[in-house]
């Protein structure tokens, strides 16, 4: 018997050490992954320090850090940044509401999205960016051209990924639905929309990746304010730290926002 | 056993339209079930067994021919149908689950409270109430999906082969758990299964199917005395002598739909 619990407790100890070895292997690997960023930024500070990079091009981080102080202090940074994320903010909405809306409507009913599709699929490939003078005879520089370029690029993966996330749901559960007698109003709310949520949300993730690639794109031309005007006049007036400012922030924000949107993800989708 | 028939089917056709060559799925099929009877459809697969249940439970419609499920009470919905394993919807909890149907028929609140507690008490999954399915393994599914129908207490109840997925051990176990739920309720069942096993054990009849174009061919009677134990069924000479007898006819229509 107790010869048993020895062997037993050797095999324990067999199992452990090998768990320590795949622990001390994945720590390094997330090691990995903290030091890539920095060495890149080392790497980048030495070469421009030492000439080998023409710091005209590429100044070295601490000097783009030190700028990107001054423009916190100088209040410059909160006015562009500020004007961009309502821009961004209300284009998306107005882009996704409709999108979900619509996308609904066409994964229900046939007929809809019969007569829908092909519109959505020949205005789709066009680039709503290439309609931006078009844009700003009808809105104007304002902030309104703007919501409306961001609010027609988010649009469409919204749009699409709806109607395809509601035509995805598994027939069975349609079956269950009509066998339990589902009234249209539950059939909406318990069946149709949770879903295809998940489909759905992956299209409002593509949608925000969209929404930043406009805003700089949309900023750039017929602008007065904006992190996109801020990239493009500094890089006209060859400020070129101020420049990868604004680059800094758009990453940033898009890292945000997609790390704001994985956590909603998560909370609206406990069963996946 | 001369009971009240709950289930009468009349001259059922159901033929699926194609361009190229039409297909009869199920032929002038007539049959009876009785009140509180157990009868198993077994066939081969692609017998028209599952178009048969579909039809019976409102899902599609038959090309000629009709059907009538005779009601006892107005407030009862005419059927409810355990579905396969994937019939459990991933986005409700167990509890939502198993309330689906008496939510969508708008109960009262504390009424459907107490008849969900109920069935999952009697289904064991109390302690899973408030997990969402994918955290159950198979046999806990079928649990909710069966707990689900009789919750729901419809005039009869329609069974698509409930344990297909499952693996032997479990399938014994939850045969005997429907089997308890079963004979507590005396509901009338239409139950589908490719398993003569199932059959047998579940069964007061067994109605036997074919293929091309899906027919009734056979009725064997069960009527060995519940409670029925799957050790039962499988030390009886007699359930022995029925198998073969099944077994026999279905080899040929197997081997007919080969040709």
């Amino acid at each position: 018997m107790e010869k048993q619990q020895l062997i037993r407790d050797e095999s324990f100890e067999v199992e452990q050490r090998e768990w320590k070895v795949r622990q001390r292997k994945e720590r390094g690997k997330q090691l990995l992954t903290i030091v890539s960023p920095i060495f890149l930024l080392l790497l980048w500070e030495v070469l421009s320090r030492t000439g080998i990079l023409d710091i005209r091009f590429f100044p070295p981080p601490s000097t783009i850090v030190q700028t990107f102080y001054d423009m916190i202090v100088s209040g410059t940074m909160a006015q562009h940044v500020g004007v961009s994320l309502y821009r961004i903010f209300i284009g998306f909405l107005a882009g996704v509401i409709p999108g979900i809306i619509i996308g609904l409507l066409m994964g229900l009913y046939s007929p809809i999205r019969h007569f829908v599709q092909p519109i959505v699929m020949a205005l789709m490939p066009i680039p709503t960016l290439a309609l931006l003078p078009i844009i700003i005879i009808l809105f104007g520089i304002g902030d309104l051209s703007k919501v409306v370029t961001i609010a027609g690029s988010v649009f469409f993966p919204v749009v699409i990924n709806t109607a395809a996330g509601v035509l995805n749901i598994d027939k069975i559960y349609l079956d269950v639905a009509n066998n339990y007698q589902t009234s249209r109003r539950d059939f909406f709310f318990k069946i149709a929309l949770p879903g295809s949520l998940p489909v759905m949300l992956e299209g409002i993730q593509m949608g925000q990746a969209i929404a930043l690639l406009t805003i700089v794109a949309a900023e750039m031309m017929g602008a007065t304010s904006g992190i996109g005007y801020l990239i493009w006049t500094s890089y006209k007036a060859f400020l070129l730290p101020e420049m990868y400012v604004g680059l800094i922030l758009i990453s940033f924000f898009g890292y945000l926002f997609s790390l704001i949107l994985r956590a909603l993800q998560n909370k609206l989708l406990p069963w996946r | 056993m001369e009971g009240k028939p709950k289930i009468t089917v009349e001259g059922l056709m159901k033929a699926f339209y194609k361009k190229q060559g039409s297909v009869i799925a199920l032929e002038n099929i007539s049959l009876t079930v009785e009140e509180g009877e157990f009868v198993c459809l077994v066939g081969p697969s692609g017998c028209g067994k599952t178009t048969l249940l579909r039809i019976l439970a409102g899902l599609e419609q038959p090309s000629v021919g009709s059907f009538t499920i005779a009601t006892e009470r107005d407030d009862r919905p005419l059927q409810s149908m355990v579905f396969q394993e994937r019939g459990v919807i991933p986005w409700l909890t167990v509890r939502e689950n198993v309330a689906f149907g008496l939510k969508m028929r708008k109960l009262p609140k504390a009424f459907i409270e107490e008849r969900t507690n109920f069935y999952l008490k009697k289904t064991g999954l109390e302690r899973f109430a408030s997990l969402y399915p994918k955290e159950l393994s198979g046999g806990m599914k079928q649990r909710v999906s069966i707990a689900r129908a009789f919750a729901n207490d419809p005039e009869i109840l329609l069974m698509d082969e409930p344990f297909g997925a499952l693996d032997e051990q479990n399938r014994f176990i939850l045969q005997e758990e429907l089997l308890s739920i079963w004979a507590e309720t005396r509901k009338t069942v239409l139950f589908i299964t490719h398993s003569i096993d199932e059959a047998l054990l579940l069964s007061d009849r067994i109605l036997l199917m074919g293929a091309q174009p899906g027919k009734i061919i056979d009725e064997i009677i069960i009527d060995k005395p519940r409670p029925r134990k799957i050790e039962d069924i499988r030390k009886d000479p007699e359930m022995a002598a029925k198998f073969i007898e099944i077994w026999h006819h279905l080899q040929e229509e197997v081997l007919k739909s080969r040709e």
